[in-house]
């Protein structure tokens, strides 16, 4: 472990060790020592971006290592343009999280600070694992923090929000384990390694679909993708501010990056062949989660609903297949770890004030928090997509993309349908902010209520900037992104000629009109 | 040409700057300082852009189109758009208008908001949109024009609830996003298509594909309408205009400038932009010159029975905007852009004449208690007088010439699908004609005449008082502007024996150079002259009209007219009832279905628990069940399971 990915993925755990020897009693040096450990954590990425390869589409920093060689397991990681980001913003978000978490988490507090620590290193680790067990096992391995998360820092309801949470989970989860399985022997039973199985597995098609159906749905609950998301709503209302900004910003990100690096590379025509239905699932999930969220009493709950809106366009864009709208879709993820993040933390600053997040308890705070205000409309505007901030980006990029894919069946018709979030986020989002922020104050507690402390500024300023950072100068972004993209989908379109012989010709002339034509998903 | 791309950018700085000093260091400014530094950052960039106009003038007609090219700004794939900005000859008028009324508006809101304490945030707002609009007319491809047709909006938003403290303002602030967001949805899809089709959004490739045939028929008829759409909303037209009267709810100059000079000209700046691709497709244009017509009469008949002074000036906004489409509609580019130049002359005026009437009635808005102010408030006056001239088109004021031309356009111009549009165009216009200036007139004469003041208060009416300075010099110079602003083009009779003075549309030809051809004119000039004599004796009727029934006390016989047309006066009053049609479409689909439906029904019955606890519920616990009978802890069972088991796996291998 002495590469630089190794450390990235590892370096949380080694100060977990670190913080055995801390006394539990040390609140003020837990929290200073685990911030430490993350800042520095995200010094660690920042150099690994700064190293990465800015139009080199393959894997980068790759370790490929026998761990378990009689079972053909290996340790095999890298990092290519399609996780770079993710696991850059991860890092970013974490300091961020236990900054917020000063205050909010009075007890217990090492134990809270350990489980964000292993988190970290599940997520950046399932992010980077090219190996399906090592995949696996960080896959779940995020499922155990985020469960005592919610479990003992969680609000009243929090053992109903838990094992909804775990049993969700843990049922999609289960099918992709006996999928990888088939996988493993499907392709001779000599490697777990997903290059390996990417060019080794042939399977019938009835093989494949039900296979991909395995990860779809495992991915699926993740994202989570109408109709597997109710049990969101619930994880996020019961979950403290941290575990929301994480499972908001990263964990439900895993769904959608599983769809890019697993589900579709393996199963690409069935991908394609469901690839309408899909998209409209992902359409529905837009339309339906704004309608829901609209009518949501509870802010945190309406910022939840909102994410199963968000999450659809990312889910469109990457069954659109055309390389704007899959660049579009990663751009998207991180867009709504930032707009999102920031949103959770609001509404948790607004709950360390007030100890409710019901909308009916607030209203006219803007005159009373003038600064909150502020960033509360910044995180808004990002979320509801105004250009010049990062949302815009991303839903311009998935919508065009969308719009001109022949990829994608009635790609026309689900993106105009889609299109209809931008009133309908426009509506829930400002209304809400309306009768939380404006109008007379009607509650005696609020005119008490203080403004934003320079601990709470601290960590709220640096998403704010990327918001406009992200908005203005997409392109440091999307160039290092668009490489791996292209590469991506390059293996895409030709093995969907491979496999599928009806649509093999099609396939051709598809990919030399893309590479002819300026538009890369229009086909006469 | 380098003096021009030199200093464009510098244009979008000085309001940007403004914006963010104002925005982070405000608090700690004095107000003093804090309007400085606001006018400056709108003054500056009117200076240099009249230098920039006579540097575009001095150049050669076919090269007065500047790119300043800045940065990329998203780039993937074949998507390739940058931030780049363009001047010629629409931008450059557009910029004069938005910075000189700009300017003109800091200046009044210095005397009219100096009393309020959020000094600071306003004008970062008022700075904000400056930017934002600026943004909107220089931006050389659809998507720059986006960032600022989504920036006026935030801009308008963050205004109308500027006052957010009144539930009222903020929901009005939230209703103008919310529908300008729904034609924002159009508008994106047209984009969308245009992208699909050409593969570029920069108007010069638009303009490129349109006229090589790549964009056919149907397409550009979808497109255009999709973008026509999008103008409904934010330049307030049927379906859309619902939001601009409840706009009045931000303080007064906002009105002056965002909702009536500037933002909502956007869609009309648009549609001219983009000129090319509208004409290509008939039936858009004829839909966008019914669309303008209608609005235009239906908004006047509101504005005929509104009480409130801001009210009746917005819908005449309304219906001067449909105007606009009107022209636009008929194919006539520069009479439309030179209906918004004079409109935003008379209708900021007007707008800044209402400020300064509300400021010295003590924040008074209806007209039923004002009345008689002509001596006690004598710029205001003069100045709203004026404005009143020119908006219900009285040679030689500026209203008559743009008004005429529109209209002598509709009637002249033979491109309708429908045979007897041009005539139908035409009528409604004259009519709406006569109804402005009965509005009008009506509104002048009951603030400023029918005897005494009608207030209760006595407090309120010994308080009356001229406005300050600052306010009156901005009166001052629009009014002014209102006189003589039409003369930059005089009527087609007039200008053929003397053509230089019809500048304004030899600047604009240029740029319209394709449409001119498209759209044919079948009547003679001389007709112009006969159709301008028939406007202007309705107006003059009108005026007789309102003098006699508002002039002297309030009449009795206008309350007689409005007690026999009961049902006519009262759904007048309550504008159609298109708000609470609108109101109850939106409880009973969106609110209504969403919770009753989607969250109650498919969420916690269907899915919750139907889905989950129901089948996967019921199926775990079932097979839980079944298997559970294997496992009764009675050995005996076991074995004879175990047994059976073995033997039914070795029968089966062996056969």
């Amino acid at each position: 472990m002495f590469d630089l990915l190794s450390l990235v993925v590892f370096f949380p755990l080694l100060g977990v060790i670190f913080m055995f020897f801390i006394p539990k009693e040390n609140y003020q040096v837990l929290r200073n020592s685990t911030l430490f450990v993350t800042i520095l954590h995200f010094i660690f990425t920042l150099v690994l971006l700064f190293m990465f390869q800015e139009g080199n589409p393959y894997y980068q920093f790759e370790i490929n290592k026998a761990w378990i060689p009689s079972l053909g397991i290996s340790y095999h990681i890298a990092i290519d343009g399609i996780s770079l980001f993710l696991v850059v913003m991860t890092s970013f978000l974490m300091p961020i999280v236990i900054l917020s978490s000063y205050k909010a988490v009075t007890s217990k507090v090492k134990e809270y600070m350990i489980f964000m620590l292993i988190l970290e290193t599940a997520m950046i680790g399932a992010l980077v694992s090219l190996d399906f067990i090592l995949f696996y096992l960080f896959w779940e391995m995020m499922l155990i923090p985020m469960y005592f998360l919610i479990g003992i820092f969680g609000g009243n309801d929090r053992v109903y929000a838990t094992v909804k949470f775990f049993i969700y989970t843990m049922a999609g989860s289960v099918f992709m384990l006996v999928a990888i399985f088939y996988l493993y022997f499907a392709s001779g039973g000599v490697s777990f390694d997903l290059t390996y199985i990417l060019s080794n597995f042939e399977g019938s098609s009835t093989v494949q679909g039900v296979l991909f159906l395995a990860f779809f749905v495992a991915f699926a609950i993740k994202v989570p993708m109408f109709p597997f998301h109710t049990w969101l709503p619930d994880a996020h209302v019961q979950a403290p501010t941290g575990g929301s900004v994480i499972l908001a910003g990263v964990l439900l990100k895993m769904g959608t990056y599983g769809f890019i690096r697993f589900a579709i590379p393996l199963f690409p025509d069935v991908a394609y062949k469901y690839a309408f239905w899909i998209a409209l699932l992902a359409v529905i999930g837009i339309v339906y989660g704004a309608l829901v969220a609209l009518v949501q009493k509870d802010v945190k709950k309406l910022v939840a609903y909102s994410s199963v809106s968000h999450l659809g366009f990312v889910v469109l864009g990457i069954f659109a297949f055309t390389t704007t709208s899959v660049t579009g879709s990663i751009y998207q993820m991180l867009n709504h770890g930032v707009s999102t993040g920031a949103l959770f933390l609001l509404v948790g600053i607004l709950y360390e004030r007030r100890h409710t997040k019901q909308i009916a308890d607030f209203g006219g705070l803007s005159s009373v928090i003038p600064k909150f205000a502020i960033f509360f409309m910044l995180a808004l505007l990002s979320s509801i997509a105004l250009p010049l901030t990062n949302g815009f980006v991303g839903e311009f990029l998935i919508l065009s993309g969308s719009f001109s894919s022949s990829w994608l069946k009635n790609g026309q018709l689900l993106t105009i349908i889609a299109t209809s979030g931008v009133i309908l986020g426009a509506g829930y989002m400002l209304w809400m902010y309306q009768r939380v922020m404006f109008g007379p104050i009607r509650h005696e507690e609020n005119k008490k209520i203080k403004d934003l402390s320079l601990r709470e500024f601290i960590y709220l300023f640096p998403l704010m900037a990327l918001v406009f950072v992200m908005g203005i100068f997409p392109n440091f972004f999307l160039k290092k992104i668009e490489p791996s993209v292209n590469y991506y989908l390059s293996s895409f379109y030709e093995k969907n000629g491979k496999s599928n012989r009806a649509d093999l010709a099609q396939a051709r002339v598809n990919s030399t009109n893309l590479k002819n034509s300026k538009f890369n998903g229009v086909v006469e | 040409m380098d003096t021009i791309r030199g200093w464009l950018p510098y244009i979008l700085l000085f309001p940007l700057m403004g914006m963010l000093i104002n925005g982070i260091l405000g608090n700690y400014f004095s107000k003093k300082w804090i309007h400085r530094i606001a006018i400056a950052a709108v003054l500056i960039p009117f200076v240099i852009m009249t230098t920039l106009f006579f540097s575009l003038q001095s150049l050669p007609e076919e090269s007065r189109s500047v790119i300043v090219h800045i940065a990329s700004w998203i780039e993937v794939g074949y998507l390739k758009i940058s931030f780049s900005l363009l001047l010629d000859q629409l931008s450059a008028i557009m910029v004069m208008i938005i910075t000189g009324i700009g300017t003109l508006i800091h200046i009044y809101s210095v005397g009219y908001m100096h009393k309020d304490s959020s000094y600071s945030r306003y004008f970062t707002y008022l700075n904000l949109f400056i930017f934002a609009m600026l943004m909107l007319v220089l931006g050389s491809n659809i998507l720059m024009m986006f960032i600022g047709w989504e920036g006026v909006g935030l801009a308008s938003y963050l205004l109308i609830g500027f006052y957010f403290q009144e539930d009222s303002k903020a929901s009005a602030g939230k209703k103008a996003f919310i529908t300008n967001r729904v034609g924002d949805f159009a508008f994106l899809i047209g984009i969308f298509i245009l992208l699909f089709v050409v593969g570029s959004l920069d108007f010069a490739e638009i303009r490129e594909a349109s006229n090589t045939g790549v964009i056919t028929g149907v397409v550009a008829t979808i497109i255009t309408l999709m973008f026509f759409i999008g103008a409904t909303g934010k330049s307030a037209q049927i379906p859309l205009y619902v939001w601009l009267p409840d706009a009045m709810a931000g303080p007064t100059p906002v009105s002056a400038l965002i909702h009536a000079a500037t933002m909502v000209t956007a869609g009309i700046y648009m549609i001219s932009r983009l000129h090319f691709l509208f004409i290509l497709s008939p039936f858009t244009m004829s839909i966008i010159a019914i669309i303008g017509a209608l609005t235009a009469f239906f908004a006047a008949t509101i504005a005929l029975v509104q009480t409130d002074i801001k009210k009746v000036l917005a819908y005449s906004t309304v219906s001067q905007l449909g105007y606009m489409f009107l022209a636009v509609g008929v194919g006539a580019f520069p009479a439309a852009m030179l209906h918004l130049v004079t409109h935003a002359f008379f209708k900021a005026t007007l707008f800044l004449g209402a400020g300064s009437v509300i400021h010295a009635m003590s924040d008074e808005q209806d007209i039923m208690n004002m009345g008689g102010l002509k001596d006690k408030i004598k710029t205001t006056h003069k100045t709203f007088l004026f404005a009143t001239i020119a908006i219900t088109g009285v040679l030689p004021f500026s209203g008559f010439i743009s008004k005429d031309e529109i209209l002598w356009r509709a009637f002249a111009t033979g491109n309708g699908v429908i045979s007897n549009l041009p005539i139908l165009l035409w009528i409604v216009g004259i009519i709406t004609a006569m109804l402005t200036s009965f509005y009008m007139w009506r509104l002048y004469f009951l603030v400023f005449h029918s005897g005494q003041t009608r207030h209760q208060d006595e407090r309120v009416i010994a308080h009356i008082h001229e406005s300050p300075l600052s306010m009156r010099l901005a009166l001052w110079i629009l009014a002014g502007l209102s006189i003589v602003g039409g003369y930059i083009a005089l009527p087609h009779f007039i200008a053929h024996s003397a053509p230089i003075i019809h500048s304004f549309q030899n600047w604009l030809d240029p740029y319209f150079s394709t449409s001119i051809e498209n759209t044919k004119i079948v009547h003679s000039a001389s007709m112009e002259a006969i159709f301008m004599f028939v406007s202007w004796g309705l107006a003059l009727f009108s005026f007789f009209w309102a003098k006699k029934w508002y002039f002297k006390e309030k009449s009795i016989t206008s309350t007689m007219w409005a007690n026999s047309f009961k049902t006519v006066y009262n759904i007048l009053q309550k504008k159609y009832y298109v708000d609470e049609f609108y109101y109850w479409l939106i409880d009973i689909f969106i609110i209504k279905f969403s919770h009753k439906i989607l969250w109650r029904t498919v969420d916690f019955v269907l899915i919750d628990g139907f889905l989950i606890r129901g089948i996967i519920g019921w199926g775990t616990y079932i097979t839980g069940r079944v298997l559970s009978i294997f496992q009764n802890g009675n050995l005996q069972f076991y074995v004879i399971t175990m047994v059976a088991a073995i033997m039914a796996i070795f029968y089966w291998m062996i056969w």
